[in-house]
């Protein structure tokens, strides 16, 4: 049976067991009076009775769906004569994936060895064999759990405790679902990082200058190993962050400033959701701008003044993404100067200070904190920018700090090792896990410093 | 007059200059913005408007049944690979008498696009009747020729097509039967390599997938976790933990999202690539705390009274949370809800890492079919070298945009007219 057949029967079984419970407890109820002598409302009881339907069914069949892939692989791999095991992951991963074609009829069996023919049957026996048993598991357990919940009934049960119970542990795991989130990705990360240092050592990865990932086919090919030295990385990332940076602190604070104490309301109203819309333009827009847009004009401006530009140059990514960053930055600051409380203004212009004297000499200072934090946020979001630069940027990593010449970022190599590319092995793509772990570190360090900065901030107003 | 009062009166002038450009500098600033945006918003209306529309040259085609080679109509097999192509060579050999050569015929053939093939299939296959007979029909024309129609007389002269073919269009021009034509597929085709017959409908049905699964698994966790939240969890260290995770997530590269899904739901529990299903639990992780955070705001703007009222009629806590707080804060949550998906829809870095890159022609049927997503599609389309494709590509994004922009005014007006101040 699919799985999605066996989750349609499942809900239907779920209203039965809600109707079952429900009519129970009336007829519990009737020989004592009506409703009122119940300990709980009929609802309570009915919902216990489909949630002793549903949890333990939905907990096993998710168990098994997790792992009944991983299994039957492991079991048709240990059916396979010693002769033809293969010798390493890569290899034993294109074999799988010659069963599985031979098994799903994409390959026909006259054209494979007969082992591989006969471990495509014994997996298309297992796939059976497996769907039907979780069928008649769920289902067993889903009428046992129902029955346990209907016998259980009683006027004198607290069963509105035990439901809200039950919600209240639901919330509950909802929530640290955040918590198995962060912990999914440190693992998945700090796994393949940890593999992928077994092979290349981390001083190497860390302070190497020359990065060239390509591992190669033949052993006796040029620069066979890859380099994977990641300081050009880094550099090219800083490169571009600091450049959009660079647009964006001075646009988006200057914005912010004049919209929180220069602007009118009408003209506040307007100009500041206007801002925001560029926050929400998607990334790939910006790409697709700068790549095809910004990137030309750029070289044109350069060549006409003697300049020679990359087409794929550090600046044009850098603007746009500086572009795309101004609104955090703007509503980030425009949150802290308009707390700026009012009595340091009227303090300041009670004095004959100008407004513009009062901005730089009262309101920045005492907005300061907040501002840096926003700023970090904001760098943050530069480091981990991706799709702008794989769309404007280029590939060769240069080791410079022209912003006229190609760089590559952490986030465009993480893209361009992982896409096309399946084998879970090479130290290529285990690189890019290496690299996600550097940027998902760099941006949690500057997250943790920016909300406390900010944090920090808030308590001395309040 | 004192001596202070002189110092200052003659730093006031000084004084004024710098207040006033002070205030230029933030006129300047968010001109600057606004510039950017309005930038941003013609360059990609301008390069993508003609994309909406491609050319059609009117032919007289025979369904001459040689030339189709078919022996037996009613034999569907033949209809499906019958020789279309040779129909439209035949016409257009009518059309232009005296070419010869290879060259110059594959020119010649080169006009009308590969897709119009299809169409005449389809129309045999609607009506076996047309067999035998001559029609007049509107033919695609190829991306080539497209650009050529609808470049300026400038830009003419940089096409790449031979002087033959620009012969050939002329002659179709002077006589009229050169036209503009909705672009149909751009909005029923999947994905395809000749730019005339690519279209986004494929990732449009891949997006909706996503977003529906999305929607599904991130709305109620989210809610959930809120409430727990903001309802029943103890002031400890571990629900400090769970908030910290949460603002740390908030802020997580969406790429980091994606390395996340390949090792941990395609490499970890076997879940295959490039389908909607694992797409949408990977943007469903990515915007849960966009989605925690808006609706923990929403409860808290419950006011306490209400509580109280409930807790005074003898209502428990969770009777106080779902029959009184929930139904009042869920336009908030929706607002967020809808705020986070258009979010989502926008995403491409992890799509990118669990394979949804991959080219798909078919559209898929359901969120388990190996598919694209209109971001992804729109970065597939700005690598490609044919020409046509940049108008596609901005033209895909105005569509992926007028998306956003009807999520974000839905959710405006859901706040407006819904949430309620007390």
């Amino acid at each position: 049976m699919q799985t999605g057949n066996l989750l349609l029967l499942l809900v239907v079984m779920i209203a039965g067991a809600y109707y079952l419970g429900h009519r129970r407890s009336f007829a519990l109820a009737r020989p004592l009076g009506g409703i009122r002598h119940l300990h709980s409302l009929p609802f309570y009881y009915a919902m216990r009775t489909a949630i002793w339907c549903a949890i333990p069914a939905l907990a096993i069949l998710g168990a098994w769906l997790a792992f009944d892939d991983t299994l039957i692989r492991v079991m048709v791999m240990d059916s396979l004569p010693a002769a033809s095991f293969p010798a390493d992951a890569s290899s034993a991963n294109l074999l799988l994936n010659q069963i599985g074609n031979v098994a799903s009829g994409a390959i026909a069996s006259s054209e494979v060895s007969p082992a591989v023919a006969a471990a495509a049957e014994k997996l298309n026996n297992l796939r059976e064999l497996n769907s039907m048993a979780v069928a008649v598991v769920v289902i067993v357990v889903a009428m046992l759990g129902t029955a346990w919940g209907w016998v259980k009934i009683s006027p004198q049960m607290r069963a509105r405790q035990q439901v809200e119970k039950v919600l209240q542990t639901l919330f509950m795991l909802s929530a640290t679902i955040a918590i198995l989130t962060t912990v999914g990705i440190l693992m998945s990360v700090m796994f393949e990082s940890i593999r992928f240092f077994g092979k290349v050592p981390a001083t190497d990865f860390l302070f190497g200058l020359q990065w060239s990932p390509q591992t190669a086919l033949r052993a006796d090919q040029v620069a066979s190993e890859g380099a994977f030295g990641a300081i050009p990385l880094f550099m090219g990332t800083l490169l571009i962050s600091a450049i959009a940076l660079l647009v964006a602190v001075p646009v988006g604070l200057m914005s912010a400033i004049y919209l929180a104490e220069y602007a009118p309301a009408r003209v506040r109203s307007f100009a500041k959701p206007a801002l925001e819309v560029l926050a929400g333009v998607p990334t790939v827009v910006y790409g697709f701008f700068a790549a095809l847009t910004v990137a030309p004009v750029i070289r044109q401006l350069g060549e006409s003044i003697g300049l020679n530009v990359a087409s794929e140059s550090a600046l044009a990514a850098g603007l746009v993404m500086g572009v795309m960053i101004i609104p955090f930055v703007s509503s980030l600051a425009d949150d802290v100067i308009t707390a700026v409380p009012q009595a340091l203004r009227d303090a300041s212009l009670g004095l004959g200070a100008t407004r513009s004297e009062t901005i730089k000499k009262v309101i920045f200072p005492a907005a300061l904190p907040g501002i840096m934090g926003g700023i970090l946020l904001a760098a943050s979001r530069a480091i981990g920018e991706t799709m702008i630069v794989v769309m404007a940027a280029g590939l060769a990593a240069n080791m410079t700090v022209n912003p006229l010449e190609a760089v590559t970022t952490v986030t465009v190599q993480i893209v361009t090792l992982l896409t096309g590319d399946q084998e879970f092995d090479s130290a290529k793509t285990l690189a890019a896990f290496a690299l996600g772990l550097m940027l998902f570190i760099t941006t949690l360090l500057l997250n943790v410093v920016a909300l406390h900065i900010v944090k920090k901030y808030r308590e001395q107003y309040d | 007059m004192s001596k202070t009062t002189e110092q200052v009166r003659k730093s006031l002038g000084k004084r004024y200059r710098a207040e006033k450009r002070f205030k230029a500098y933030g006129i300047a600033a968010i001109g600057f913005g606004l510039m950017a945006l309005v930038l941003l918003f013609t360059d990609i209306i301008g390069k993508g408007h003609s994309a909406f529309f491609e050319s059609y040259v009117q032919m007289d085609v025979t369904f001459d049944q040689d030339t189709l080679d078919i022996m037996d109509l009613r034999d569907e097999e033949e209809l499906n690979f019958a020789n279309y192509d040779g129909l439209i060579r035949d016409a257009l050999m009518e059309k232009f008498p005296g070419v010869e050569g290879r060259q110059e015929k594959r020119e010649l053939y080169g006009l009308i696009s590969t897709g119009a093939g299809y169409m005449l299939r389809d129309m045999l296959r609607e009506d076996r009747d047309l067999i035998g007979q001559t029609r007049t029909l509107w033919l695609l024309a190829d991306d080539d020729v497209d650009v050529y129609v609808k470049a300026g007389d400038n830009d003419r002269l940089e096409s790449r097509l031979s002087d033959n073919q620009r012969k050939w269009i002329e002659t179709f021009e002077a006589e009229d039967k050169l036209e503009l034509q909705w672009n149909r597929s751009l909005f029923t085709h999947g994905d395809s390599r000749e730019p005339e017959q690519a279209g986004i409908w494929g990732a449009v049905t891949g997006s909706f997938f996503t977003m529906i699964v999305t929607l599904l698994l991130s709305f109620p966790i989210g809610v959930a976790a809120a409430i727990y939240l903001e309802e029943f969890a103890p002031k400890n260290k571990f629900t400090d933990f769970i908030e910290v995770n949460i603002n740390n997530l908030a802020a997580v590269p969406s790429i980091i999202f994606g390395l996340l899904g390949l090792a941990v739901i395609i490499g970890l529990f076997g879940m295959p690539r490039s389908v909607p299903l694992v797409g949408g639990i990977v943007l469903t992780l990515m915007t849960l705390p966009t989605i925690i955070i808006s609706s923990r705001a929403a409860i808290k703007a419950v006011p306490p009274s209400i509580r109280q009222a409930a807790m005074g009629l003898g209502a428990s806590n969770m009777q106080v949370v779902l029959h009184h707080v929930l139904p009042l804060a869920l336009p908030g949550m929706l607002t967020g809800a809808i705020i986070g998906m258009a979010q989502a829809l926008g995403e491409t870095a992890p799509l990118l890492m669990i394979g949804m890159v991959a080219f798909i022609v078919d559209v898929p049927g359901g969120p388990l079919d190996p598919s694209t997503v209109l971001p992804v599609q729109i970065y597939l389309w700005a690598d490609s070298p044919e020409q046509s494709f940049v108008a596609l590509t901005s033209a895909a994004i105005m569509v992926l945009l007028s998306f956003l922009i009807a999520m974000n005014t839905l959710a405006v007006f859901l706040r407006k007219r819904l949430e309620r101040r007390w």
